[in-house]
């Protein structure tokens, strides 16, 4: 545990050092919460949402920030390696394990904050959350959230030699996740066709999960979510501790 | 005697190139130990090995009497590593840096606080500790890395390339470090080099390594004088004349290389004028000469047949043929 916390120790130090980070990736969501949101509140019929269309979208934001973070979080291990300093890690008497979890907990931790504060962005705007249990059910989905796509980046990142690929797993593997997980309009809006792929996206239930929590409304039953977006946690978790392993100086 | 590192036939291959080709050498407890090589030699290879971040293809290692292959993490603590390339973290500060090394190595808060000052202390870096490394110089980067090797009081500290990229005022002031380390804290040093007044000037033994194999290894004044004297360097259009024209007992060794001859003997200064008279009787001409008392260059010139930096050169024009041809 004690490695464990160091290594979150250091992420800590460094995010709270890096105030344009903090602030750029908080940009995007709420650009996207205001301009959506407010553009799109009159012309969306509220009727099949049950609900504003802007409140509709807060919780989708919320994962949005706390996806884009996390995955970040973990492909930042590849900076590590190019600036030497993951040989001062994979070099010390400890095992890779304690070594990945440390990151992914780091990661994690700094891509809810990240959310939290877009949480407070919303509630300024006007957002209310209707009891305090729905705020804490929507904190563990996005701890899951953030944990599952910390890994995927340490995963994608134990892949790759520099930073050269990460615009296209950006833009080919996390956007689409986000385009499709129904963080942006609901499910049910969908084509049939394009239900099931919305379906096997993880992300999906991880929005649906924070939705629920955050309005109290969700198109999938709040269990099956929790459960599969854990599921997913774990997986990821151990495939990223798997590939992390193979890392060689 | 006491042995800190003990190797036998360590080979390591990578593909078709062998680049530690069945080295064999021991070190002493306390002792300053060299590995001198042009780039490519093999040096960071056999570290690499020695502090288990690298499996060996065969042979065998223990540092300090643990072996490398049956238990790394044995060996890991043991050992105390300053990487080639920059290892810090540059956003934290010098004393998170070393903090984070510390707690890394589970060394207890009460003794990590108090050794990590003094360490501060010795490399100089005190005034500097609550400062982003970022803003530190190459050379307070190295001296902060030095530190940082020797928090969790390793018996051997690894040294790859300490003064790679410094100035020389920065060399300098370095050196002194390692010196003092040496004696203050007795401690096992083994560095790999290849600038030859540092593997002089800090190594009680070099091993002087070239293409994987260890080609001479000994104290640096017994590989000097294994040269056989003094070195008499002639440059002339007409080296050949010049072979056949000096053959005389007292010249111990003669070699041409690149319009140059260079001889060695004893007290050549007394036999310089009979040197030149000679050539000069022979019509051969003299574009320079010059006297100089042996170095390593020329230790590991009359070894290799070629300079240090004729073989970096040679190496690196092959790394820039092997990357063309796998682009293609």
């Amino acid at each position: 545990m004690d490695i464990v916390y160091t290594i979150w120790l250091r992420s800590m130090k460094r995010y709270v050092r890096s105030k344009s980070r903090i602030v750029g990736s908080i940009a995007m969501p709420l650009f996207l919460l205001v301009f959506l949101g407010f553009g799109l509140n009159s012309v969306v019929s509220t009727t099949s949402l049950g609900q504003q269309y802007v409140m509709f979208l807060v919780p989708g934001m919320v994962a949005m920030s706390v996806l884009f973070t996390s995955v970040f979080s973990g492909i930042q291990i590849i900076w590590d390696k190019q600036f030497g300093f993951l040989k001062e890690t994979l070099i010390a008497p400890v095992s890779r394990l304690e070594i990945m979890f440390g990151q992914t907990v780091g990661g994690a931790t700094t891509a809810v904050i990240q959310g939290i504060i877009l949480m407070v962005l919303a509630v300024l705007l006007g957002m209310r959350i209707n009891n305090p249990i729905g705020f804490f059910i929507a904190l563990g989905f996005m701890i899951l959230v953030g944990i599952s796509f910390t890994a995927f980046g340490i995963a994608i990142a134990s892949r790759m030699e520099d930073m050269t690929g990460f615009q296209l797993i950006m833009n080919f593997v996390v956007f689409p996740l986000f385009g499709l997980s129904g963080a942006l309009f609901p499910i049910s809006s969908l084509p049939g066709w394009l239900e099931p792929i919305t379906l096997i996206d993880p992300l999906t239930y991880g929005v649906e999960g924070i939705r629920y929590g955050l309005t109290g409304v969700s198109q999938i039953n709040p269990v099956i979510s929790a459960a599969v977006i854990a599921g997913f946690a774990v997986a990821m978790t151990g495939i990223g501790a798997y590939l992390f392993r193979k890392v060689s100086l | 005697m006491t042995i800190a590192i003990h190797v036998k036939d360590l080979t390591r291959r990578f593909g078709d190139l062998v680049a530690v080709d069945q080295i064999s050498f021991d070190i002493e407890l306390g002792e300053i130990f060299g590995l001198l090589g042009p780039n490519g030699a093999g040096k960071t290879t056999t570290l690499s090995m020695l502090s288990t971040t690298l499996e060996p293809t065969s042979g065998t290692a223990t540092v300090m009497g643990i072996d490398i292959s049956r238990d790394q993490d044995g060996v890991r603590k043991a050992i105390g590593i300053v990487f080639q390339d920059q290892s810090l973290d540059e956003e934290l500060t010098a004393w998170e840096n070393m903090d984070f090394h510390g707690r890394l190595y589970r060394i207890p808060k009460e003794i990590r606080l108090q050794r990590i000052d003094e360490l501060l202390r010795l490399v100089e870096l005190f005034d500097r500790r609550n400062d982003i490394v970022k803003t530190f110089s190459g050379g307070m980067r190295r001296r902060l890395e030095i530190a940082r090797g020797l928090l969790h009081h390793p018996s051997v500290l690894f040294l790859d390339e300490p003064t790679l990229g410094l100035d020389p005022q920065t060399r300098n002031h370095l050196w002194e470090y390692i010196e003092t380390l040496a004696k203050e804290k007795n401690i096992t040093i083994i560095l790999t080099t290849h600038y030859m007044e540092e593997a002089d000037r800090l190594c009680n033994r070099i091993a002087i390594i070239d293409h994987g194999k260890i080609i001479a290894l000994d104290t640096p004044t017994r590989l000097k004088d294994s040269i056989g004297g003094d070195v008499v360097t002639i440059q002339s259009p007409d080296t050949a004349g010049i072979a056949t024209a000096l053959a005389a007992p007292w010249i111990n060794r003669m070699e041409t290389h690149d319009g140059e001859v260079i001889l060695s003997l004893k007290n050549a200064e007394q036999h310089l004028s009979t040197i030149v008279t000679r050539l000069n009787e022979e019509k051969i001409p003299i574009t320079s000469i010059s006297v100089h008392k042996p170095t390593l260059e020329d230790v590991f010139l009359s070894f290799t047949g070629k300079t240090i930096r004729e073989q970096d050169m040679n190496k690196r024009d092959s790394m820039r043929m092997h990357f063309r041809m796998m682009r293609h």
